[in-house]
Formats: C-alpha cells, structure tokens, sequence
C-alpha cells in the first residue's frame, strides 16, 4: 500500500498541513515547518517514505525554477540592470573567496588539491529555495540584505555552469571517471566544439525572442478560450519548456526561467501568470523542504557526530563569515549584514546535483560526498533556526546598541509626533507634516532606509517601535500624537497595545489595511482608524463617474457621502460582526460584503444634498396651481 | 431661559483679532453654543441632520462672522443651502424654525460712516444683510437688527475688550431674556441697545 502514488500525496500533504500551522505558530517560519514535516515521514522517524526521497528530491528541485521564474516576473530589466554591480561585485566575490577558504581548509586536512578545489566550489553555493522563502516570509525582500541575498544567489546559479564544465576536467584520470563522464554527457557535448557556444547563446537568444515577440499573442490566443485552466497549462508549458531547453544545452534550467520570467516582466499577463505559477511554486518548494528533511541520514550522523557537526558548524561560521566581510566591504549596516550573513550561510542544493554529479565523474570519492550530503542537509535545516536566532538575539540587542548611541539626539527632539514606519505611507504623512513645520520623529526597522533618510536631513532612527523603552527614548512621554504607519498588521496591533499600556496620553493615529483590520484596531479601542485604500478608491470612483458625464462636484459630493456612510456602517458592522474564529475566512468575507451592499442600499444617510434638489419645491408649486 | 446657538465662521481664525475676541468672551456662558463651523466641516461637508437638531434645540441663532464682500464667507451660503429644507425650514409644511430669533455679529474693515449715502460702500449694512433678513422671514423666524464690529484694522486692544464684553453682556441678556425685542426691532445696531443693557441691574 505504500507504494501507492495515493498514499504518499496524502503522507506528504498531510505532514505539511500538521507540521506547517504549527511552525508558523511557534514562530519558526514554514521553511522549518516542511523540512521538520520531512524528518517525521522520513527513514528517521515514522518510516512513510524511504530512500525514494531523494528522488523526490530532485523532482521537487522544479519548486526552485518555478520560484526563479516568479521571481523574474517581479523584476524588470531595468532594476536587473541597476544590480548588476551588486550581483558582479558581491556574487563573484562570495563565491571565489569562499571556495579559495574551504579548498585551502580542506588542503589543511589533507585533501588532494583537486578534490578540494572541487569542494570549495560547491560548499560556496548557498539554498536560493531556503533563503528566498524565509525573506519573503520575513518581508525581508526589499532591503538591503534581501537585495543583497538575491544578488548573490542569482550569482552563484549563473556560476553553477561553467562549475559543471570545470569538474570533469579535475577529475582524477582514472578510467572509471571517463566512463561516467561519458555517461553523462548533455546532448550539446556531441555538437562539435565551435557549436557549443553558438548553441548555448543562441537558446539564450530563442527564449528573449520568444518571451518578447511569441509568447504574447500566444497568451492573447489562450486568453480568448475563457478557459483557466488553459492558461495555467500554457504557463507550465512555457516554464517547463524554457527548463529541458536549458538542460539540453547544459545551463541551468532555474537560470532560464528566470531569464524568461525578466523579458515577461513588463508584459501585460504578468499577474496572471504570477497568480498560475504559484501555488505550484509553493507546493513544489514545499515538497523540496520535505524532501530535504526526510533525506537527512541520522544514522550516518549518528555514527559520526563529531565530524559531522564539526564540519556543520565549521562550514557555517566560515561561509558566515566571509559573507560578513563582504557585506562590510559594500557598506551594508549591521544588522542588514548579520541578515544576509545569516540568511545565506548555508550550503545550497545545488550541492546534492553536484555531489551526485562529482560522484559519478569520480571527482570525489563516494564516502566524501556521502558525509558531504547530509552535512549539507543539516546546514539547510539549521538555516531558519539561525536566521531566528540571529533576529531574537542578535538584532534585538543590536537595537539597544543603536539606542544608546542616539539616545541624546532623539532626547533633544521632543518633537509633538512621532511616526512609526517610514515606507510609502509614513513618509507622505512625515512630509505633509514637515512642509507644515511640525517637528516629527520617524522610527523606521530597515536600517539602510534610515541611514538614506537621515542623508537627507530626516529626524530618522532605527528601531522596532513596538519597544515602549524605545518609544520613551523617542520622545512619547512628551508628544502628542503617534502615527502608526508601519505596513505589517500583526506588529501594527503591538504597537497599539504597547502604547496603550506605556503611553495612555498618547493620541494614536493609526493606519488599516481593510475592513477586517480596521474591525481588530476597534476592538483595541481606536478612535483614528485609516483605511489605505478607502480614499484612493473613492477618488478613482470620482474620476470615473466625472468621465461619464456626471458633474465633477456632484461626483466629488457623492464620494464623501459615501466615505461617511461606509465608515459609519464600519461603525456598525463592527458590533454586530461574527467573533466566531472558526468560521472559515472566505465565507465571512462573502458575508461581510453582503452586509456592506445591503447597507449602501437601504441607508438613509446616502440621500443627497436634498437642500440642493428643488424636487419638493416643484411638487408643491404644481399641486398649488392645480388647486 | 433663551438658548442661543452662535453659528461662528471664519475660514482663517488664527489670523483674526477680532472673531478671537468675541469667541473668547462668550465662552463657558450658560445655555450659550458655539458651533463653530469651518472647525467642524472642514470640507465643507455639512452634517444636515445634526445642523437641524441644533437649530431645533435653541430659540435664538446667531451668525457670527467677518463681512467679507458684504456678505458672510461661502460655508454659511452652503449652510443655508443645505439645511434649510423645504417643508422642513419653509414651505407649506416648513415650520421647524416658527418663532424663534435670528441675526448677524459681523466685523468689517469699512467704519460706519463708509456705510453712509456719501460713504465708499454707499448703502447701510442693514441693507446689504436683507438677504438674510428675508431669509429669516421665509422660515418665519423673527430677524433682529445686527451687532456690527466696524473699522477692524484700526481697533486698539481696549477696544476690543470692550468689544468682548459688550458681545458677552448681550448673550448673557439674551440668555436670560431681559431683553424687550419691541425696542429691539427698530433700531439699526444691536450695539445701541448694549449701552442701555449696562445700565440694567444684572
């Protein structure tokens, strides 16, 4: 039975829908709740799946391409091009110094030059899988240390090629190495030499042709079906199309699709494409975790704790540190490099393809690589505990070092606002108050962010603005009025209530994502509630009824009637709303909506400007002349 | 007891000595509001439905603000627009004002005498307010003669605490319903019936 394809989805799914909840809620992030789900179904533990993992493995390495061409979607062009000295400069040097470091370890240890040259190349390779999740999980994508993370790992799979192309010429010249060489063999290697090349950029050609001329009509043509599914088949088609291509020619197939995912950036079936793509992406990457977990050899550990975890803790400090050294050389703070330190100094998977791949070409020995493999694992799954670790201790008291440093500055603000988030939102509401020469204090958490702000003459400081001892260095017990800009909901809510406790003279002002989140900062007890999008919304409503001939004031005076009937229905919903948790989301928002239309029609303080209307006047007049 | 509702606009307060004043010295009176409309509809978005329950609560309304081109600034325009409802302020079946009292406390540059036949303005203020004059009558309210601050620019401090508290005693009066409004009708100013307040035992 448990060779059924059945039986193993449902182990599979299961783990992932039991291991996952329970991460997140713990605070540990999915990326360790699918590679702990792993280790429970694995060998180790409960026994559902054996060896068979590793091939799923590879299988479910397809999550990393399909991440990488998402990935590419969401960059365009132009803001590749602005990278490309962070992705040369940070890449080329954390791959080169970290191969010259392990290789010259690994020679200390009495390794053969070759094979440890070999080994230096592949534990530089960092999991684009682990580290792209967890920053986004983390909302870590768009700093510095997220921008920087990517850089080097888009590095590091470009590098990946001519890595394969080295190996086989430091092979030990043994007669086994040249049979698996030639077992090996990608079908470009049967081209003649001069080919090569020409093959390798002309399938780089075929897909920016493709992705820019082709593709476009073909998505028009599959749009027009009005068949969902079809496109969906259309968006696979072309990811697993872009990756055997690179596979025939022998570069890497998460490359291509990224490469794909860039030319398609700017097209107009970019979310379309984003929104098909990826809950495959996430069940696939949610599987390669699994798979992950499930492969880690605790026997092999068990034998040899000692070198194992030796070799572990020694790899990660090492790569660890060069990482630092580098994110020092390009002037990242630090706490923007102990994330990126952190994030990327484990070993990647590209190293189970190479180990297996050195394997076969007798680059390195099998006892080697298999040691190698499950300290690779390790390293993959101690990466989200050390990411956590890096954040609950070391960054937190990074803050306390920063505080005390500007402590005496912020004291002789005692400015009358303080504004807490300086993205979008926060630095309109800063700068509206500035033009107005009101004095505010800006508390932002991304560092690299602050430093800029404050180039630019901005009263801003670094700090997670939920620390109420923070929050009294800032100038709370003397202000007025905190803005509470910051974009993540969860962290809006402590925010919220530290204030509430610490600060009660405080007047919050506080921004909401939507409906549900301004019903959680009502019951917090919030007066000043603000819906991000209610008045955008509001004014494209008025644009677009002024462009179908309504007069722009009557438009503009039926926005704000509305803006004040939906706050008040807000008003009233809120008491009467559902509080049962366990109704499922979906179902409460159809609800909800319900509740809000059948109010927008039955409501009576949606009349209009009747001392306006000359309605009531006229009916009078006439029936007068009747009588 | 009258209760009065002041209807105050000035569209910029912090720059108006005058209005200062006057809103100054008739805070905390007993059954006295102040509504003060630009602070409370910024937008210019009028809660009708709270305007008209304030109307109904008091028997004496005041609309107090600067004379801007011999008239009041746009929100009371909007104000009377909008809250005034046929069949609700006028109209056949328009009667929720019946009764009650209304006029202007209004500042202008001009003095008294520019308001003059020979005068730059040409006409008396009296004149120019008969909008609001004519308006009260449609609601059936009864309309008082105004209580005019003149020569604004040229006032020293005294005077306008002596402006204060002239405002003060003629709301207190009001309040209190010491006042015969058969004297008051024929007069041109309120201000001329304040001096012979003074002399009343309070």
């Amino acid at each position: 039975m448990q060779e059924s394809f059945f039986f193993q989805a449902m182990v599979y799914l299961a783990a992932a829908v039991i291991m996952v909840p329970v991460a997140k809620r713990l605070g540990l992030g999915s990326v360790l709740g699918y590679l702990l789900a792993g280790v429970l179904i694995g060998p180790a533990c409960l026994k559902f799946i054996g060896q068979e993992g590793t091939d799923i493995m590879h299988f479910a390495e397809f999550g990393v391409v399909m991440m990488l061409f998402v990935i590419g979607l969401e960059l365009e062009p132009s803001r590749l091009w602005r990278l490309r000295k962070t992705i040369l400069g940070m890449g080329g040097m954390q791959i080169g110094i970290t191969t010259v470091v392990v290789a010259g370890l690994a020679l200390l240890f009495g390794i053969d030059w070759k094979q440890a040259l070999v080994l230096g190349m592949i534990i530089s390779m960092s999991s684009t899988a682990i580290v792209l999740q967890s920053l986004n999980e983390k909302g870590l994508m768009q700093t510095a240390a997220g921008q920087s993370s990517f850089a080097v790992l888009l590095f590091q799979d470009i590098a990946v090629i001519p890595m394969l192309a080295l190996f086989p010429l430091l092979a030990s010249a043994t007669p086994v190495s040249q049979a698996g060489a030639h077992a090996s063999v990608t079908p470009i290697e049967s081209l003649p030499v001069w080919l090569q090349p020409i093959a390798v950029l002309g399938s780089v050609a075929a897909i920016i042709l493709t992705g820019r001329y082709l593709t476009p009509h073909l998505f028009r043509i599959v749009a027009k079906t009005n068949m969902r599914e079809l496109f969906t088949a259309t968006a696979l088609l072309l990811v697993v199309g872009i990756a055997v291509l690179m596979t025939t020619v022998g570069l890497s197939p998460a490359l291509g699709t990224f490469l794909g995912g860039v030319v398609l950036a700017n097209s107009e079936y970019r979310h379309e494409l984003e929104s098909d793509i990826d809950p495959f992406k996430g069940l696939l990457l949610g599987l390669f975790f699994m798979a992950v977990g499930a492969s880690i050899d605790f026997q092999l550990i068990l034998a040899n704790p000692a070198l194992i975890f030796g070799l572990v803790l020694g790899l990660m400090a090492c790569k660890l540190i060069v990482l630092l050294i580098i994110g020092k050389t390009f002037k990242l703070s630090t706490d923007q490099n102990l994330i990126f330190g952190f994030g990327l100094c484990q070993i990647g998977e590209f190293a189970f393809v190479l180990f297996s791949f050195t394997a076969q070409e007798g680059v390195l020995d099998k006892q080697l690589t298999d040691v190698m493999t499950a300290v690779v694992a390790i390293t993959m799954a101690l990466t989200p505990l050390a990411m956590l670790l890096n954040e609950k201790l070391l960054l937190t008291r990074l803050g306390v070092v920063n505080k005390d440093e500007r402590e005496s500055d912020i004291v002789a603000e005692e400015n009358p606002v303080i504004i807490a988030g300086y993205g979008h939102f926060g630095n309109t509401v800063g700068r509206f108050l500035q033009a107005n020469n009101v004095g505010t204090t800006v508390l932002d958490v991304d560092s690299d962010n602050v430093d800029w702000l404050r180039r630019m003459g901005f009263n801003v400081y670094y700090g997670d603005a939920s620390r109420h001892d923070l929050l009294e260095i800032a100038g709370a017990g003397k202000a007025k009025i905190i803005v509470i800009a910051i974009s993540d909901e969860q962290k809006r809510l402590e925010l919220v209530e530290t204030v509430k406790k610490h600060f009660p003279d405080l007047h919050i002002l506080v921004r909401s994502t939507n409906r549900y989140d301004a019903y959680d900062l009502m019951n917090a007890g919030m007066l000043h509630i603000y819906r991000e999008t209610l008045d955008t919304s509001l004014r494209v409503g008025v644009d677009a009824l002024t462009l179908l001939g309504y007069r722009a004031h009557e438009a503009t005076r039926a926005a704000k009637t509305f803006f004040v009937h939906d706050e008040r229905t807000l008003k009233r919903l809120s008491a009467i709303r559902n509080e049962d948790e366990y109704v499922s989301a979906a179902r409460e928002t159809m609800e909800e909506l319900e509740r809000v239309i059948q109010a927008d029609r039955s409501s009576p303080d949606l009349r209009i400007d009747e001392g306006w209307d000359e309605n009531s006047l006229i009916q009078d007049a006439q029936s007068a002349t009747r009588t | 007891m009258a209760k009065v509702l002041i209807q105050f606009a000035h569209p910029i307060l912090s720059k108006s000595r005058v209005h200062k004043a006057l809103i100054q010295s008739c805070a905390n009176l007993n059954d006295v509001t102040i509504n003060d409309l630009y602070e409370r509809y910024p937008d210019m978005y009028i809660d009708v439905d709270r305007e008209q329950a304030l109307l109904r609560a008091h028997d004496i309304i005041v609309f107090q603000h600067p004379f801007y081109w011999y008239s009041s600034p746009a929100i009371i325009k909007q104000w009377f627009d909008l809250v005034l409802e046929h069949n609700w302020a006028y109209g056949s079946k328009g009667n929720a004002l019946v009764g009650k009292k209304m006029f202007n406390v209004i500042s202008c540059g001009g003095s008294r005498e520019a308001y003059g036949p020979t005068g730059t303005n040409r006409y008396p203020i009296n004149q120019f307010l008969l909008p609001f004059e004519q308006t009260a009558r449609l609601c059936k309210m009864t309309y008082l003669p105004p209580f005019v601050i003149h020569a604004t620019h040229r006032l020293t401090p005294d005077q306008l605490i002596d402006y204060g508290t002239q405002f003060r005693t003629l709301l207190a009066a009001l309040a209190a319903e010491r006042i015969d409004f058969q004297h008051v009708e024929p007069l041109d100013y309120m201000n001329d019936l304040v001096a012979s307040l003074a002399n009343q035992p309070v």
